[in-house]
């Protein structure tokens, strides 16, 4: 509400329509962008988010054809199926992206995430994190008296239920890499 | 073979190459280089502006009246971000144009440098496409590139950042056919399912209403011949956006006059009331669709546009149809033709009944006064005087614009300049000068407002350095028309400094900068001072004292639907009702 009491919504006043036009469920989406690997490119496809107003829920990007200079951003995104429309289609219309993917409406794909996670403890919280780690079949990258450091891969909700098990153990840090995506089959 | 050269002597070299004719700039230290180049050269003249914003819409003003990409040359840090406005209107316009700026030497580049700003980084949002040339060997191809880019597809701002070692260094020209283009081939042919789809729907419709809009324009004066066609044989009649009014003749019998939010009446009640739109090279911008929920409830709608995010933006489209609007429209014509060019003639007939209806309404007409020139009767004998010129017309933005399109007829496409989207006042006289230079015995007219006008009057230097005879009509209410008028409307009559209380004398101001004045202030004396404007062999400013309360009707309110349109003062009343005042 503002001072005036205007409710939000209402537009009389205004230069624009406040109004939210589609009532849709949000959707969540994950994006493979397949973009020229040249300076700025990057910054390009973030400030068209930023710009537009649209989320960024995960984003991951590396070069993956050194010789034709193409790299692969991963983004996951939500938005009602509008918005989602429109953010594919102003990737696919900016210069340097060559290809847009939205693997979740492309078909079966697969989703997966490193991550870090530094676990300090003793005695029976050190010996029960590293059996959850290996259920969990993480590894140990590195390892001091009193701490773990293990390594996972994973859907991000497995990393999450990992995330949840260990905060009681001792749970110090955590580095995550964002989503890489890609479809499955050929 | 391949020439070597300077990082200068090549930016000289691609622009010739792309033949480009006229450059519009200003120097400064980062672009050095590129100036003695050009000062050792015939081929290309470059117009001095006073200011970069004037470059940059000059170039538009350019592009606009030739279909040709503007290009424009200005140095780095304020020089580049004084470019940002220009840029940001030419995107929202999708006007085709090249800013070439100077940049502080690679190996200087981050460390806060004299005159050094993030060009790339705060020109991203604003340009279809930018550059920063660090290799000499690469600049050509990039020059080249940035053309092809600005012009192909949906048009618009490219920029491209070249630092000062780069101009200095010797590298390899690279010519424009091997220059990297393949890459963006935007899609110009329409899907023929979709158009044969529309073409049925065409054949079946009741109520069929024609929106077109600046993509018209910008596919070429064929499209516009085209949709001529097109309209003429269906009998079908047509509306246009501000961005698109000379596509269709205004003396074509099947024009309904500009829609939207100060559109004619006829034309968004023909949009409200629609069984099939066909929006052609328009994108359903909020000043036409009014509220969204009540927009043109009950018709099919075809959306032909070069730019596949346009389409399901805003609006749901029943035809989607992703081209250029050329093509598609060839496309339309030749599939409609070969089913034997139907039409549900008894039902667009009655259609025609209905419009001429709302055409009876004369939502034009207002009261005219013996004593006070209204600025509607200014425009109106402006067109009546000037018509049969060689006519090109610029406007700045507020009341004084909507009352041009509204008053002012246009025959032909590439007539009509005027800050659309983003709405830049301080748009027109730079425009100006960038049409006359195009087209140098042609009349161009520039319709302001005063606080506009004032907002880039130092372009009158240029139009007297370079002699072009652009003429300034002014029409000075002493207010923000338009936020006066919203203010009265909307705002309990609160007029919080939209007026200015100390206005230059305009007369004295054109004698000062070398050019003729004029003021006329009774509407008596309006026919022989235009006259005499249009007499002048040079450029005139025009003080044309207008009425002072005058608002700009017909109106849609903001969030309201097309029916929902207010024609004039009595109208108003409903709008600040009890609820509104609290608001206002």
């Amino acid at each position: 509400m503002s001072p005036l009491k205007i409710d939000k919504g209402s537009s009389s006043h205004s230069a624009y329509d406040l109004r939210s036009h589609m009532s849709d469920a949000i959707e969540t989406h994950t994006l493979a962008v397949l973009v020229q690997n040249e300076a700025g490119v990057l910054a390009r496809v973030i400030g068209l988010f930023s710009g537009r107003g649209y989320n960024i829920e995960s984003l991951t990007v590396a070069e993956v054809d050194h010789q034709g200079h193409r790299s692969r951003i991963t983004i996951v995104t939500s938005g009602t199926p509008q918005v989602i429309h429109q953010i594919k289609m102003q990737l696919d219309r900016m210069v340097p992206v060559h290809e847009v993917h939205d693997l979740t409406v492309e078909g079966p794909h697969v989703s997966r995430e490193l991550a870090l996670f530094k676990v300090q403890g003793k005695g029976d919280h050190r010996v029960e994190a590293l059996r959850t780690a290996e259920i969990f079949r993480a590894n140990v990258v590195d390892s001091t008296l009193e701490s773990f450091v293990f390594e996972i891969t994973g859907t991000p909700e497995k990393i999450e239920a990992f995330a949840d098990l260990m905060r009681p153990l001792g749970l110090l840090e955590v580095a995550r890499t964002g989503v890489a995506a890609i479809s499955r089959g050929t | 073979m391949t020439r070597q050269m300077t990082g200068a002597k090549m930016v000289v070299e691609a622009l010739i190459e792309q033949g480009v004719d006229t450059v519009f700039g200003y120097p400064g230290g980062a672009v050095l280089p590129i100036y003695d180049e050009i000062f050792q050269q015939n081929h290309i003249e470059h117009i001095l502006v006073r200011h970069e914003q004037g470059a940059v819409h000059a170039a538009e003003g350019y592009a606009r009246a030739t279909g040709k990409p503007g290009v424009v040359l200005v140095t780095s840090g304020p020089g580049a971000t004084n470019a940002v406005t220009g840029l940001t209107d030419a995107l929202m316009d999708s006007i085709p144009i090249v800013v070439l700026t100077g940049q502080v030497p690679t190996f200087m580049i981050g460390s806060d440098a004299f005159q050094e700003a993030d060009t790339v980084g705060i020109t991203r949002p604003c340009t279809k496409m930018n550059w920063l040339v660090k290799e000499t060997d690469h600049l050509a191809s990039t020059i080249h590139e940035a053309f092809h880019i600005s012009t192909k597809g949906r048009p618009g701002p490219v920029l491209v950042d070249i630092p000062k070692d780069v101009q200095f260094a010797t590298g390899d020209y690279v010519e424009k056919p091997r220059a990297k283009t393949d890459h963006y081939q935007p899609r110009i042919k329409g899907d023929v399912e979709t158009i044969t789809a529309l073409v049925e729907a065409i054949e079946q419709a009741e109520r069929p209403v024609f929106y077109t809009g600046g993509g018209v324009i910008n596919s070429g004066p064929a499209a516009s011949g085209l949709l001529r066609e097109l309209v003429d044989q269906t009998g079908f009649p047509i509306t246009s956006t501000l961005m698109g009014l000379g596509a269709y003749p205004a003396s074509g019998e099947k024009w309904l006059g500009m829609l939207g939010m100060h559109g004619l009446y006829e034309a968004n009640l023909a949009m409200h009331g629609c069984d099939l739109m066909i929006n052609i090279g328009a994108r359903f911008d909020d000043r036409i669709t009014g509220r969204i929920a009540d927009f043109s409830p009950n018709s099919l709608k075809a959306h032909v546009d070069i730019d596949p995010s346009s389409i399901n933006k805003v609006i749901h489209a029943d035809f989607p149809i992703i081209g250029d609007v050329g093509h598609v429209l060839e496309d339309i014509l030749r599939i409609w033709k070969a089913r034997g060019s139907k039409t549900n003639k008894g039902a667009v007939k009655n259609w025609w009944g209905q419009i001429a209806d709302w055409r009876a309404i004369n939502c034009l007409s207002f009261k005219n006064s013996e004593k006070t020139i209204k600025p509607q009767y200014a425009l109106q004998r402006l067109e009546a005087l000037t018509k049969d010129h060689d006519r090109y017309i610029t406007t700045e933005v507020g009341q004084h614009q909507m009352w041009a399109a509204q008053y002012l007829g246009f025959e032909d496409p590439n007539r009509w300049m005027t800050s659309g989207g983003l709405g830049t006042m301080g748009y027109g006289t730079p425009a100006s000068i960038g049409v006359q230079v195009a087209h140098r015995d042609a009349l161009v007219i520039n319709v302001a407002g005063e606080a506009s006008w004032l907002m880039n009057m130092q372009e009158m230097g240029t139009a007297v350095q370079y002699r072009l005879p652009v003429k300034q009509f002014i029409m000075n209410n002493e207010r923000l028309g338009m936020v006066r008028q919203w203010q009265e409307l909307l705002h309990g009559e609160r007029y919080s400094h939209s007026w200015s209380e100390a206005l230059p004398d305009f007369v004295k101001l054109a004698e000062a900068f070398g050019c003729k004045g004029i003021k006329c202030d009774n509407p008596d004396d309006l026919d022989e001072a235009i006259k005499e404007m249009l007499a002048y062999d040079g450029p005139v400013i025009f003080d044309c004292l207008v009425e002072k309360h005058e608002n700009c009707f017909p109106m849609i309110p903001s969030g309201k639907a097309h029916n929902e349109m207010l024609l004039g003062e009595a109208d108003t009343q409903g709008v600040i009702d009890a609820k509104g005042s609290v608001l206002v």
